[in-house]
């Protein structure tokens, strides 16, 4: 997703009321836009609190302000500066943080963002953007740019949307007027759903909705007409479970009082055993790849 | 000492308001009301400021409502359920104060942002910003002031309220002199120290200052007083926190009517 948004911001580089800030990294995907936006591309250096104050000052005169590092460097350092200077003044700075989940895989956990959705998500004004494809990636970001607010927008590692599946104005979605289980993912591990539905013949039994905005405050019709329908729900993020997709569901859920016979949450666990590995092996350890998925889908069965 | 009415209406100011709330932080709001006279009142267009040390919000109130941005109404919900004027500045309430603040260190940060706007606009302001000496502890304060120093920004101007004291004793005591002149100056600002209850040293001060466009950010170091005006409040740490009882409130106002000329 990176290069796609490195792309999509050199088509809106000559935009002269925004303004780039990187946290002192970008090397092989920056050097063109930086070239593009001249003076409005800014270094803010290795100092995540002052880019966000920063960012803060120069929207309140006018600019549409990107702050872009890796997401956990730019989520947990400066979340007062994000909360008291960009969201309690509804001010349009944009966090982008590339790497969102496991996605930095054996870097580590100070590389990892696993609490990012539910650490950003309540905070006034905030919409949390997490695409899970290149298309909807697009979609969301226009939605951003047309924003006088403030936003987070986490980047992982995007694959074209599946042939059968439809943009929505909350994400995506299978069609399937006839499922028997209701999947709701979110972010890119929502491709290994899409490999589990395939390679199991899952796909005549559920329907998969994947939502790229946070904080969810209502459930889509759709949605709701499935799991009546379906009566079996199946959240699956890569975020921990305190604050993410699957308890924001099961809140609303049980807010419409929908019967729910059956609704399993997979979720990142953390660092299970305390040992690292690669973003696969992470999904693995937290039942998100595509073969526990599946596993997942025939306990429902 | 033409300010000097001036300086004792709304010291008076701030401790009736103080004295009505039950409330403290009346030490660090008399100890930079004279700064906010020389900076709000002489403040021209396209210049903005902001209250880094929110705690002084009293002072910043009182100037405002003597400026007209704030009005008598506004200010008797002060510290009241249901205010737009809490103990520190509220977001969105006031055109004047375009940032809310309360926790320390984020001023320099939006202030050196608000310098690096008015640059790629090319527009004129100064963007003013008032620090207290303790603040400068913040880490984010010598992130802020490299970004200025490195990004040439001579239209950001920093004044701190060095009153020597902070949260739980002397600065000297705590972390040292982490507003000092020197390493201000050696690492890239131009620094003046000036009497942080004088006026027209002030307003000289900034003249000279905001005279040098020569690319290096600038700093006033205001030594001042806290508590500065009320004798048995001066230098006097616990003052950062008390309310006063009615005779504390009596003897204080007496002796500013007496002082300032009132």
């Amino acid at each position: 997703m990176r290069k796609h948004f490195s792309a999509y911001m050199e088509r809106i580089a000559a935009q002269d009321d925004i303004v780039f800030i990187t946290g002192d990294l970008g090397y092989n995907a920056l050097e063109n836009l930086a070239l593009q936006m001249g003076p409005r591309f800014i270094n803010a250096g290795v100092a995540e609190q002052n880019m966000i104050g920063l960012a803060a000052g120069m929207a309140s005169q006018g600019y549409r302000v990107i702050c872009y590092s890796i997401a956990p460097f730019v989520v947990y350092r400066c979340l007062e500066q994000v909360r008291n200077d960009v969201c309690f003044h509804n001010l349009p700075v944009f966090v982008v943080g590339n790497g969102g989940g496991y996605g930095y895989g054996i870097m580590g956990s100070s590389h990892h963002a696993i609490e990012d959705i539910g650490t950003l998500s309540g905070l006034p004004n905030m919409q949390c953007y997490v695409p899970a494809f290149i298309e909807d990636m697009n979609a969301c970001l226009d939605d951003m740019f047309a924003r006088r607010g403030p936003a987070y927008f986490r980047l992982g590692l995007g694959k074209n949307i599946s042939p059968d599946m439809m943009l929505k104005k909350y994400g995506a979605a299978t069609m399937n007027q006839e499922a028997e289980l209701t999947i709701i993912a979110q972010s890119p591990v929502a491709n290994n759903v899409i490999a589990a539905l395939k390679n199991h013949l899952h796909e005549s039994k559920t329907v998969l909705y994947v939502i790229n905005k946070m904080p969810l405050i209502e459930l889509p019709e759709d949605i709701i007409s499935s799991i009546k329908r379906s009566k079996r729900v199946l959240a699956i993020e890569e975020h921990i479970s305190t604050g993410g997709l699957g308890s924001a569901v099961s809140l609303l859920i049980n807010e419409l009082s929908l019967p729910v016979d059956k609704f399993i949450s997979l979720h990142a666990e953390g660092y299970p055993g305390g040992l690292y590995g690669s973003q696969s092996y992470h999904q693995q350890l937290s039942g998100l790849d595509a073969e526990s998925i599946s596993q997942t889908i025939n306990t429902y069965f | 000492m033409k300010h000097k009415e001036l300086q004792g209406r709304l010291r008076t100011r701030i401790l009736e308001l103080h004295y009505k709330a039950n409330s403290g932080h009346i030490g660090c709001s008399l100890s930079c009301i004279d700064i906010m006279i020389g900076i709000l009142k002489y403040k021209e267009s396209g210049d903005t400021f902001i209250l880094s040390k929110g705690h002084a919000a009293s002072a910043l109130y009182s100037i405002l409502n003597e400026m007209g941005e704030i009005s008598n109404e506004g200010m008797a919900s002060f510290y009241q359920d249901a205010t737009t004027l809490p103990a520190h500045p509220a977001p969105l309430k006031y055109p004047a104060i375009p940032f809310a603040t309360g926790s320390l260190g984020h001023g320099l940060p939006i202030a050196t942002g608000i310098a690096k706007a008015n640059k790629l606009k090319a527009s004129p302001g100064i963007s003013y910003v008032l620090m207290s000496d303790g603040e400068t502890n913040e880490g984010t304060t010598w992130e802020a002031g490299h970004f200025a120093i490195a990004n040439k920004l001579d239209n950001v101007f920093v004044i701190i309220d060095k009153n020597g004291l902070q949260g739980f004793g002397n600065t000297a005591n705590i972390l040292g002199d982490t507003a000092s002149a020197k390493v201000w100056e050696t690492i890239g600002f131009d620094v003046m120290e000036t009497d942080g209850h004088d006026i027209e040293a002030i307003l000289e001060s900034k003249r000279k200052l905001l005279e040098k466009k020569n690319g290096r950010p600038k700093m006033l170091i205001a030594k001042t007083v806290k508590g500065k005006g009320v004798a048995y409040m001066e230098n006097k740490m616990e003052w950062h926190y008390l309310p006063m009882n009615q005779a504390n409130y009596e003897e204080a106002v007496a002796k500013i009517k007496v002082d300032y000329n009132l």
